[in-house]
């Protein structure tokens, strides 16, 4: 069972944010792994102790002149990991990030391929959905479990009512939600092995995409950013033991009450 | 250019249609296009509906055999593509499935998409909005290259409202062969049971986070939106944490509510949560620190402990009750 981990190192989502004069998110910052991936890191781990044979590695685009993110992954377990690094990729949109990691993850060949169900910086939310196209393999998004019997896949796919029961056969690809399982914190032994793991550092030139990538690829541009209306703060009182009752009387003058 | 064709994923529903879908059919009504509207399940009453709000021509994928839509559909939107010409846009809903649907058009048709849409306007072609940054910000953009332009849309972008048409006229648009793709199937539906109203249809929202510190205190927003016959909602923190079935949770990756009253208790408000629930008429926030976000948005705010708060009143409720 030889898995692929989609991961993305993003500036640190408790930071301020800002975009920078191309209308690109400032991403000079310290860079962390995005924690929505480390739940695909972890549920990869646990299918290939229980397969008992095979690896994970983990594949990201993005810049690699900060990797800590990616050690992070390999800490934890992973295997190896390769990261498509290059200045002519900044303003590549969702399909020509799905067009790089299927570059990449077709040379793997692995039998699953599991992603977070959307960054949490972008949240375009389509990059996983457009790589299993691009790749010609079946997908289940928004897994809240994941289990391989043979060469079938079962997931509880969540719905607006309640999830529904999906199979499919494998290779395919599963996005996966927060709390699928609980991430393990990487150990010493796995930080100190994690530096000697394989870390494979790609240009886009190596891809041989053309000028489907970077800005020119993405056939869209940001024509404005405005600031948004913003709500104006209201009344606010210290509860001194009638914040309840102060709560009714704000219910009551808007007739909720 | 003038828009001439927009074509519209609507999400069957419970014999009929998704709100979301409605809204993107109404919407689409003020661009003066002709509106076709793509289906699945080959029920005819969709057609009434699709007409109702805009509609001409209703394609409907028919039966999916199990499929988990995403596939079969884009298959059977690029098929009609190659076979009618492109439309100027496909409008599709941020829902689970259409996520899935705009995936794969994307990358069959090799356009890009525009997701998270919360605005869109003709200014000499379509020009999106998209809340960022917790939405303090808007961005506003558009497609350079050709068509068509796959637009994904937020729930509660636009207002549903009839536009009193004649039923549609229902196209087959069968999905063609998928080949490898086509091998995901449902084999069991589950449904989580909800008292009281929906989440994103109620007047009255109470919402827990973090602040209530563990799973079972979750029993004290579900008493008051019980109470203000609202619905119970949640941040995704304690969804994530599993406290709370995902179908709660308001915010980015949630649902967008926007009740007469929200009540946040114990959410420190991350720009997450905000996005989700900031078009509410009021907002009502408890948390015990003074400097959470949350009250920068609050119309009313009580600062103190919601495990004193809330109990206080759950009883004044009752005793008015």
């Amino acid at each position: 069972m030889n898995i692929v981990v989609c991961v993305k190192q993003i500036p640190d989502p408790a930071a301020p944010q800002s975009l920078d004069a191309s209308h690109n998110l400032n991403r000079s910052g310290k860079l962390i792994l995005d924690e929505a991936d480390t739940y695909g890191v972890e549920m990869a781990l646990q299918l290939v102790d229980k397969a008992g044979a095979g690896e994970v590695t983990v594949v990201s685009m993005g810049s690699a002149a900060d990797v800590a993110g990616l050690r992070n992954a390999l800490a934890m377990g992973a295997a190896k990991a390769v990261i498509v690094s290059d200045d002519a990729l900044r303003g590549t949109d969702a399909l020509g990030t799905a067009k790089v990691l299927a570059a990449v993850i077709k040379r793997e060949s692995p039998d699953l391929v599991l992603t977070a169900t959307e960054s949490s910086d972008g949240y375009t939310g389509t990059t996983p959905v457009q790589l299993a196209e691009l790749l010609g393999l079946p997908s289940i998004t928004f897994a809240k479990s994941v289990s391989i019997d043979g060469t079938t896949l079962k997931v509880e796919r969540q719905t607006e009512s309640g999830y529904d029961e999906v199979t499919a056969p494998l290779p395919a690809l599963v996005t996966v939600t927060a709390g699928v399982v609980e991430p393990r914190y990487a150990s010493f032994k796995g930080i100190m092995a994690a530096k000697s793991k394989p870390l494979e550092v790609l240009s886009v030139a190596d891809l041989a995409l053309g000028d489907q990538t970077g800005a020119t690829g993405a056939r869209q541009e940001i024509t404005d950013v405005v600031t948004a209306e913003s709500r104006a703060s209201g009344e606010k009182y210290v509860d001194e033991g009638d914040g309840a009752q102060r709560i009714v009387g704000f219910l009551e003058s808007i007739k909720v009450l | 250019m003038a828009l001439s064709n927009i074509w519209i994923v609507t999400e069957p529903s419970n014999g009929s249609l998704t709100t979301t879908s409605l809204e993107l059919l109404s919407h689409a009504r003020s661009f003066g296009a002709n509106i076709s509207a793509i289906t699945w399940g080959g029920d005819a009453a969709l057609a009434v509906v699709a007409g109702e709000y805009g509609a001409t021509t209703l394609y409907d994928v028919g039966d999916l055999g199990g499929a988990l839509p995403g596939v079969p559909v884009a298959s059977a939107i690029a098929a009609l593509i190659a076979s009618v010409g492109a439309p100027d846009a496909v409008f599709i809903s941020t829902s689970y499935d259409g996520r899935d649907i705009a995936g794969r058009l994307s990358a069959r048709l090799d356009r890009p998409v525009l997701t998270n849409v919360t605005g869109l306007a003709d200014d000499g072609g379509l020009v999106t909005e998209h809340p960022i940054f917790g939405g303090t910000q808007t961005v506003k953009a558009r497609f350079t290259g050709e068509g068509p332009g796959i637009f994904v849309i937020r729930a509660k972008s636009f207002a549903a409202e009839a536009s009193g048409g004649g039923v549609a006229s229902v196209v087959a648009a069968p999905p063609g062969d998928v080949g490898s793709t086509g091998g995901a199937m449902i084999t069991a539906t589950h449904v989580e049971e909800r008292v009281g109203p929906k989440l994103e249809e109620a007047a009255v929202v109470v919402s827990g986070g973090r602040g209530l510190g563990e799973a079972d205190k979750y029993a004290l927003i579900e008493e008051t939106a019980n109470l203000l016959h609202g619905a119970a909602g949640a941040s995704r923190a304690i969804v994530d944490a599993g406290w709370v079935p995902y179908s709660h949770q308001v915010g980015q990756t949630g649902k967008t509510v926007k009740p007469t009253v929200y009540i946040a208790c114990g959410i420190s408000g991350a720009t997450q949560h905000m996005v989700g629930m900031k078009g509410s008429k009021n907002i009502v926030a408890i948390n015990k620190d003074p400097d959470a976000p949350i009250f920068q948005i609050a119309d009313f705010g009580i600062v103190g402990d919601v495990h004193k708060v809330l109990p206080a009143l759950i009883a004044a409720l009752k005793a008015r009750a």
